[in-house]
This record gives structure tokens, sequence and C-alpha cells, in this order.
């Protein structure tokens, strides 16, 4: 049989475009699955440095992360007064930006105030 | 299985080849598409990360806090409190906790200033964390001046700084002794912020706390789980406000999908027709119209989620920080830890692909199944 | 073999503008030489091609090719007949814009998955059979008229057909162009493909090759 220059090899897709997209997707999925085995070593990694946060918490009472400093209710959600982060509505937008974003403690057994 | 899957291939050859052909449009559809991922991804991400790591370094908390109520607000707690504590059955050790905010004019920041149960500093002396560092540029061996509660200049020496490591709970920490704390505030010497309680058999912690609001109606106990709660609440929330945030967005990509995809223009009515013509099946021309949309949000997907993957945690979610400030002077330089949770991975990836997919498709479907004879006209 | 029995096409059935395309035709025609539907415009030669073609189904009647019954089959074996049997040359060419000329002439192809190498070997070899090799790689669109219906004869017999159907070919061509398509659809038939065509061009229906003449009008034989 006559050799043909064009002719492409039969185990190559059946085009030129589909080839190379295929060959992108690939390498997409293939760093999309490196995300979690980096997630998986990385958060490993982490366990000493979380270990040393959880030590200062426990060894200072922490209760709260230090993300919002500006009032007292974004500072420590969890020790506020009840309705400190919604005194004058509840969906009265807040002085700070951030109270917009932190909700009031969801009612536990302190809500079982007299 | 080699010809179903070369088919695959040849009709996604075909649908790349009708993409091509308007590669601007196109190209902009990956983009805006690509975009919205990205955000809702990084969102999901940082969110994710968050919520996981306040659960872990957060589980160490104290056990049972205890808080005097009075009208209704927080109080100060009086020292004989720590006596009738201690007859409640259940309860082990329990000591008070002084800690306060200070709003520090020079850099108008609020620190938390907090005297440590054990190795306290020295008098004169303080610890601070590494955001009041930054924001009033200071090292240790430098001193820190302040005005107390009563106007007099107090000048603390800075004898270490906390661990940098640690700033996502320490950032606006500063630490010293009681006596200095309680000068500094002018803090009546009876009294304690609040109390913290060991339980001897953790099971028994919620009998205990309700012990004590019997025993002392004016408080209010806060339990480890209720901090561990309000912290999933807290990013479950924010999570859900920028999603709110983000469905107006998302339906207008919506609307724009489904403009696109369904708005069979007379061309693309024709070709339709030419390829069952030529010998196409309905299937075919499904399964080719599949591949179009698959190609365009399996792209934006990838790309807007790795994009997302090394804003959250390469570059500490850089472009998340102007809302998570707000107005916070001090905000804590920390890198998020990459926990990853795969299933919420997958419903992202469920709804950002598998919709635009269906949309390109049902409306081929009305044109696919008519006979094509129209072609001869 | 192509037997018609009592075959009819109505459009619109029972609504004000019902039309008979063809009725009641019984006929039967080779698969073998060229044979032309000739008749004036509306006289049903597009519908009758496009039934026989499997592209459309008679309102009634029964079309049978070489004993097999066409006209009740389900629509994807509708298909597979028509992939296999029949090659189209429509009137306006209705080649794919947007795409090359070689990948025009291989779309017939794709669903049956052939061999890429050897598909794309087959229609380069159909494109220099036709003088388009130096266009194989153009925009279909970019192709002059003749270019252009010569790529659909090489997309009609990519999947090498018995049958080749042509819907008035000469109608967007002049005299040179169309006698030039009669030379080739001549060799085409030598080769031993069955022709089918439809026409109101004398050039068409009086060539010497053709050897049958089927005339139409108001869709019934004339
Ligand atoms: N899809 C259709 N809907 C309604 N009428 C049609 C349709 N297709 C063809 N016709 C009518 O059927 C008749 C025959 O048309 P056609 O088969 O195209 O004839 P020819 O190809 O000989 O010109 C014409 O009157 C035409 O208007
Ligand atoms: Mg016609």
């Amino acid at each position: 049989m006559k050799t043909n220059l064009t002719t492409v090899p039969a185990t190559q897709a059946p085009g030129r475009r589909s080839g190379l997209f295929l060959l992108t997707l690939g390498l997409g999925g293939l760093l999309f699955a490196l995300t979690f085995v980096h997630a998986a070593l990385a958060s490993r990694a982490a366990a000493a440095d979380i270990a040393q946060r959880r030590d200062l918490v426990a060894a200072l009472d922490l209760t709260d992360l230090a993300l919002f400093t500006e009032a007292r209710y974004t500072r420590h959600p969890s020790q506020a007064d009840m309705h400190s982060a919604f005194q004058d509505h509840p969906l009265a937008l807040d002085h700070f930006p951030t109270g917009t974003l932190v909700p009031a403690p969801r009612p536990g057994l302190a809500a079982a105030q007299p | 299985m080699i010809s179903f899957l070369r088919r695959q291939g040849y009709l996604l050859e075909y649908s790349l080849a009708s993409l091509a052909r308007r590669p601007g449009k196109h190209l902009g559809l990956v983009l805006v598409y690509a975009t919205l991922v990205f955000l809702l991804a990084s969102t999901l991400l940082f969110t994710q990360s968050l919520r996981q790591e306040s659960a872990l370094v957060l589980a160490e908390s104290p056990e049972l806090i205890v808080q005097r109520l009075l009208a209704g607000r927080h109080d100060l707690i009086p020292a004989s409190y720590l006596e009738q504590l201690g007859t409640i059955r259940g309860v082990g050790e329990r000591y008070g906790r002084l800690w306060g905010y200070f709003y520090d004019p020079a850099v108008r920041a609020n620190y938390t200033l907090m005297v440590p149960r054990a190795a306290p500093p020295a008098a004169g002396e303080v610890q601070l964390g590494a955001g009041v560092a930054r924001a009033r540029g200071l090292s240790p061996g430098d001193y820190l001046s302040l005005r107390s509660a009563r106007g007099e200049p107090f000048s603390f020496r800075i004898a270490a700084l906390l661990p940098a490591d640690t700033e996502l709970v320490s950032s606006d920490l500063m630490l010293l002794n009681a006596q200095d704390f309680r000068r500094f505030f002018d803090f009546p010497a009876d009294r304690f912020t609040d109390i913290v309680l060991r339980v001897r058999n953790p099971v028994e912690v919620r009998k205990v706390a309700e012990k004590i609001s019997l025993a002392l109606p004016d408080t209010r106990p806060i339990l480890r789980e209720e901090i561990l709660r309000t912290y999933d609440a807290v990013f479950g929330w924010r999570q859900g406000l920028v999603f709110v945030l983000l469905t107006g967005a998302m339906l207008a990509f919506v609307i724009f999908a489904w403009d696109r995809a369904s708005g069979l223009s007379g061309e693309e009515r024709r070709e339709i027709g030419i390829l069952k013509a030529i010998g196409w099946e309905t299937g075919d021309v499904l399964r080719m119209k599949f591949w179009e949309g698959a190609a365009l949000s399996l792209t934006a997907f990838l790309l807007g989620y790795l994009l997302a993957y090394v804003h959250v945690f390469h570059f500490a979610a850089v472009l998340f920080a102007p809302v998570l400030k707000g107005w916070a002077v001090l905000y804590p330089d920390f890198r998020p830890v990459p926990f990853v949770d795969g299933l919420q991975v997958a419903t992202l990836f469920f709804f950002s692909v598998f919709p635009y997919t269906v949309a390109t498709i049902i409306p081929i479907w009305r044109a696919a199944i008519t006979d094509p004879d129209q072609v001869m006209r | 073999m192509i037997r018609l029995d009592a075959v009819s096409k109505v459009y619109n059935q029972g609504r004000h503008n019902e039309v008979w395309a063809v009725r009641d035709l019984r006929l039967e025609l080779e698969t073998r030489g060229i044979t032309v539907l000739k008749g004036p415009s509306g006289s049903g030669k597009t519908s009758l091609l496009a039934m026989l073609g499997c592209l459309s189904r008679p309102s009634s009647g029964r079309i049978h090719l070489e004993g097999r019954l066409l006209s009740n089959l389900p629509e994807r074996f509708m298909t597979q007949v028509r992939r296999s049997t029949f090659g189209f040359i429509f009137q306006r060419f209705n080649l794919i814009r947007g795409l090359t000329v070689l990948e025009n002439v291989m779309l017939p192809a794709y669903p049956l998955a052939p061999d890429p190498g050897r598909l794309r070997d087959q229609a380069l070899g159909l494109l220099r059979q036709f003088r388009l090799e130096e266009r194989a790689h153009n925009k279909s669109e970019w192709l002059s008229g003749g270019e252009a219906q010569r790529t659909a004869i090489c997309r009609a017999l990519i999947n090498d057909p018995a049958i080749i159907i042509a819907d008035e070919p000469t109608a967007n061509l002049d005299s040179q162009l169309s006698r030039e398509l009669l030379t080739l659809i001549g060799e085409l038939a030598d080769q031993g493909k069955g022709i089918l065509i439809s026409s109101h061009d004398p050039l068409v229906f009086d060539h010497a090759r053709v050897s049958r003449v089927v005339e139409l009008r108001d869709g019934r034989l004339a």
C-alpha cells in the first residue's frame, strides 16, 4: 500500500482540535487531582502549626478567632451579649461592615434564661 | 469500545470546530463562566478552611465559661461566685479570667488585653500579638505607652511577641499580669471578667450548666460546644451570604447561557438538518451538542477552580481581605490551611457543569427530532 | 430496484393550505444507470427524492428498496439506510460554513467512527479525483459555485453509497459547468453508482448518458 505523508497515525484522536483539547483537559484534570493531593499533604504538614495554635488556645483559655477585631461582638462572637450584634433591629445593617457578616450566637442554653 | 471512543472523538472534533467559528464569543463565555466558578470556589475553599481550622483549634477552648449578666448585658463577675460554683456537684477546677478590650487611638485599633493563667509576664512587661506589634511597629525590648482608664500614661516593656504562626488566634492580644491589668483598667479588686470551669465528667457539662443557671440566676453559662457551633454557623452564614450575593450574577449568567443555548438561529437549525440529512442520527447530534456544552463548562470549571485554589491557599485569599477586614485595623496575617471538602467540591462541580450542559442540549432536542427533508428546500 | 406502491405525500393535511406534492404514484426505478425526474417547478420532484432517499416518509403508500420495505422503518434504521445507501447532492449544496472543505467531506463518516487516518486519506483521495486538493484546507464558504458542488459530490461519496441523489444539480451552474458536472456524473455511473437526478433543465434530461426519464406533473406521472 502506498504510504501517504498526510496519514495520521491510527491511534491519534480523530482530529487536531480534539486531540489538543483532550490533552489540555487531561492536564487540567491532573492538576485538579493534584490539588487534592496537595491539600492532603499540606494539611498534614500544617498539623504542627495547628497544634501550636491549639496549645495557645488551651494556655490562654481563648474562645475566638482574631479575624474581626473592630468591635467586641465581632472579636468574640461566642462571648458577646445575646443581641449586641443586632441591637437596633434584627435586619438593620450594622455600623461595622463585618457586623452584617457575623450573626448573633445561636440560641443554646443561654437562651433558656429567665 | 474503541469505536465508541473514537466516535465521541469525532463528535467532539465537530463541536470544537463549531465553537471555533466564534472564538471571541465563546472565549468570553468561558471567561465569564470561569470567573463565576472562581468566586464560588474561592468562597467555598476559604470558609471551609476556616471552619475546619476553628473546629480544630477551638476544641481546646474552655469547657464552660460563666458570665454574669446585669440588665441583660455582660457584667463583671464577683470573686465570691467562685466559691458558690464550687458547691455545685461535678464542678472541678475553677478560676476567674481577666480580659477586656482597649481602644488605641494612636492606630485606631482594638486590642484584647488578657491575663494569662500560667506564667504571666513580669510587672511592667507585656507580650504582644503579632498584629499589635505590626500596627505599632514594635519589637521585643521596645516600650509601649498607653493611657490608662484614669488617664495616666502607662509604659509597658515588650518582653516577647507571641509566635507568628498563631496569629489567627493571637493577632490582637496583649498579655500582662493581673496587678497591671487591674491598675490599668482601674478594675475592681474583687471581680473577674468571667469564670472558667472544668467539669469532672465531660458528659455532664450540660447538666452542670443547667444547675449553674438555677443556682446563680444572674449568670449565663457558655459551653465549648456552643462556641464550636457558633463558628460553624459564622462560616456557614458567611458562605451563604456570599452565595446569596452571587445569586444575581449566577442568574444573569443562566439567562445569558440559556439565551445563547436555546435561541437556535436559523443557521444552527439548518446545520442540524444538514447533519441529519447526510446520515447523522438524532442521538449523534445530541451527543455532539453535549460535547459542546461539556467542553465549555468543563474548561470553565477547571480554570475557575484551579485559580481559586491558588488564590486561597497560595495567595491567602487576597481578594477577600477587604471584605473580611471590614474596618478592622488589626487583621491577622495567616495562610489558610488547605482543608478541602470533597463533597463540597463535587457539589460545585455538579452545579457548574451540569446545568449549562443540559441548557445546551435541551433546545437542540426539538430541532433534532424533526424530519431532515427541510434542507432540500 | 426501487418500487413505489401508491405513494402520496401531502403537506399540511386537513388544513386550508393542504398541498398534495405527490399523488398515488406507482413506479419502478432501476438502481443502476442515470434516472432523471423531469417536471416543472412544483411538480413534486424534490418531495419524491426526499422520500426515496429516506429523508422523509410518504403520507401513504409504500417504498421498497431491493425488496426491503423502507417506508415504515423506525427513524434510527431509516438513518442507517440513508447513511449507507444514499449520498445527497443538494440543490443549495448545504456545506457547513466555518468548516474546511476536507472536514465537510469527512462529516458523513463521523458517526461511523472509521480509522481517522484512513478516513482522511479517503477524503483527500476524493478531493484529488475532483481536482479540489488545493482547496482541502480552505473554509467552505470561500468556494466558487462549481467547487462547492464538487465538494458536495465528494461528501456524497465518502461513505461509498450505492445511489447518488442530486436535486436540480445544474440550477446554480452555467452551461459550461453543467456539462462538466454531467461528465462527472457519467463517470460515477460508469463506476456502478445508481444516479437519481431531478431537473427541469434540457441539458440534463436530453443528455446521452441518461438511461431513463420519468416525467412528473402535479405530483403524478405525466
Ligand atoms: N414542507 C412543505 N410544506 C408545504 N408545502 C410544501 C412543502 N414542501 C413542498 N411543498 C409543496 O409541494 C409541492 C411540490 O414541491 P416540490 O416537491 O418541491 O416540487 P419541485 O421540487 O418539483 O419543485 C409544491 O407546491 C410545494 O409548494
Ligand atoms: Mg425542487
